[in-house]
């Protein structure tokens, strides 16, 4: 026998508020489509990664096909195919950072925040760390964007505080 | 957030002259600067009128291609039939490049009144600030200047729109900025069509950069030929350059000079030189793209469109980037070469896999197991990934492998010839 909890049902994300956010959105350009990237960041605000349940979502509220939202989910480096830790850290570490010590500051990141690997999540849920290419503040060596806080000038030293700050 | 510094004596200070003030930042504090003064009176002249002003100023494309703006503007179609749009490119993401991010911060209306005047030359009634998706700061800075200048009614009919991106480099490149707008990959697109034909939504479309439109209200208000006099070497590079400046000196930043300034003044006197104990090694002049100089070509170089041509690399975005007597050039080159294969969008064979292998094989050398017949093989890649795809990312790939084995050969030699062992990862 099969039996339906709600809480297996799949939740809409645009629905009340966020569809009308949405619709905002949709009034600014001339085409439908054009409303993707933005919708994406909404479910990725709203869900804190992007499922492929969400993907079909939003391909049925824009009029485009699951297949084509993925292309475009994949194409972008922010958009999270995965869950990810409470606190999502990305390090940059181009050359104009690394000339600086940003390889220092990730394997601060890494060791303090218990996270171990790049891109792997901390056994308790809480960081994931990643290497990324230039986050366009290279003479704030190093920056560094924890969730949303765009960190300027962190050094390997200021990682232990940092990381204690948003545990 | 990094608070800009003083000004220097020699710098020439025009965008960057409220960078730090953050009173500037609100609508009433630019309306106290004088800020839209230039857009009421851009919207007393004709679209031709404005056009042909800027034209007269000199000033050219301020991303990189340095292609003259009031021309570009007079590209687009003189008789309206259809939407015209205006896409600001705020994708800021050459390394070496951190310029566009202090105006967004410090100064977003000079940005949104650049924007309205070059809207009103080319008669767009929409306007797409593509801010990229890591810019979370300068994006709530413009999300709050757009809604106080709105309330105020300052951009008259213009609509703006932010447009946030999701993470990638090539998104910068026009063509893949509006396939980006429009909800699709950042791929590039062949040209012809040009923007001004068929461009954002296939409509005519112009595009241009952050620094390039906030140049524009200072050009209405002073007028062309002040703007034109600000230069000091070659004619046909005028006004104020933002560079800025990273990487090893002592204050790194971004410094605004006349056009023609030379670059080892920039260096020593407004960054305050090498760190203590250390001596110049390279420098890339205007962001990753462009060739790598030695030093003497840093002594001649002069910091404009010809003078950079003339020491074999380009003004680029002005992305200064500094590397001193400790850095290892190899593996910095190959942190670029890197770069690329990451933010290459894979269309073109020669990039996707140029790039790809150009990584693989620096990273043999760093390991210490290169052959001796790699070097010729990188050359040969780079040969391969010029002027050959759909845009310059794999261009832009080749230029620091090729210039760097030129000028730092001996340093691939020494990984090559085991005299410098790999370090421990």
């Amino acid at each position: 026998m099969t039996s339906h909890h709600p809480a297996d049902e799949y939740q809409p994300v645009f629905a009340g508020a966020t569809a009308e956010r949405l619709r905002e959105i949709g009034g600014r350009y001339p085409t439908k489509q054009a409303a993707l990237l933005p919708a994406l960041w909404l479910v990725q605000q709203a869900r804190g990664w992007i499922s492929d349940r969400n993907m079909t979502e939003v391909a049925e509220v824009l009029g485009l096909t699951p297949a084509y939202v993925k292309g475009v989910v994949t194409f972008y480096t922010m958009y999270h195919q995965h869950p990810v830790g409470r606190n999502f850290v990305q390090v940059c570490t181009t050359s104009p950072c690394n000339l600086c010590g940003a390889e220092d500051v990730l394997r601060a990141f890494l060791r303090h925040s218990g996270a171990g690997d790049p891109g792997a999540t901390s056994p308790d849920g809480g960081w994931t760390i990643v290497e990324v290419e230039c986050l366009g503040a290279c003479g704030f060596a190093t920056p560094v964007l924890v969730n949303d806080d765009f960190i300027e000038s962190v050094t390997a030293e200021k990682v232990p505080d940092l990381v204690r700050r948003y545990a | 957030m990094g608070v800009p510094h003083p000004p220097h004596a020699r710098e020439t200070v025009v965008l960057s002259q409220y960078f730090g003030d953050a009173e500037a930042r609100t609508y009433k504090g630019w309306v106290k600067r004088g800020g839209y003064e230039a857009l009421r009176k851009a919207l007393a002249l004709s679209p031709t009128a404005v056009t042909e002003e800027v034209k007269a100023s000199g000033l050219r494309g301020r991303g990189g291609a340095g292609f003259p703006t009031g021309l570009k503007w007079s590209f687009m179609p003189k008789e309206k039939q259809k939407p015209h749009y205006l896409c600001v490119n705020a994708d800021e993401s050459e390394p070496g490049t951190f310029k566009d991010r202090e105006i967004m911060r410090w100064t977003p209306h000079a940005l949104l009144e650049g924007t309205a005047i070059a809207a009103h030359a080319i008669q767009a009634e929409v306007a797409y600030i593509y801010i990229r998706g890591e810019f979370t700061e300068p994006l709530a800075i413009m999300e709050r200047a757009l809604a106080e200048a709105e309330a105020a009614n300052a951009l008259g009919r213009l609509k703006v729109v932010l447009h946030r991106g999701a993470g990638a480099y090539i998104c910068g490149e026009e063509t893949a900025l509006m396939n980006s707008i429009e909800g699709k990959r950042g791929n590039p697109r062949i040209r012809p069509p040009f923007p001004a034909a068929v461009g954002l939504f296939g409509m005519p479309t112009t595009i241009n950069n952050v620094e390039t439109l906030t140049a524009v209200p200072h050009i209405i208000t002073r007028g062309a030929a002040w703007y034109k006099s600000l230069c000091l070497s070659n004619p046909k590079s005028t006004g104020t350059k933002l560079f800025s400046v990273c990487g090893h000196v002592q204050r790194p930043g971004t410094y605004e000079v006349t056009m023609g300034f030379p670059l080892k003044d920039l260096l020593s006197e407004l960054c305050g030189g090498m760190h203590p104990g250390r001596t110049l090694k390279a420098v890339i002049p205007g962001g990753s793209s462009v060739p790598i100089l030695n030093r003497d070509e840093v002594e001649r170089c002069l910091l404009d469109y010809e003078g950079c041509v003339e020491v074999g690399t380009m003004l680029g975005s002005g992305g200064v980037i500094v590397f001193d007597d400790s850095a290892d050039m190899v593996y910095q080159i190959m942190r670029l070469a890197r770069f690329y294969a990451h933010e290459s969008c894979a269309q073109c064979t020669q990039c996707r896999e140029g790039t790809a292998w150009t990584t693989k094989i620096l990273e043999r050398i760093l390991a210490g197991q290169g052959k001796p017949s790699d070097l010729d093989l990188l050359l040969d890649l780079a040969d391969n990934m010029t002027g050959k795809t759909i845009c310059v990312l794999s261009d832009s790939c080749a230029a620091p492998v090729v210039s760097g084995i030129k000028k730092f050969r001996d340093e691939f030699d020494a990984y090559l010839t085991g005299k410098k062992r790999p370090e421990a990862a």
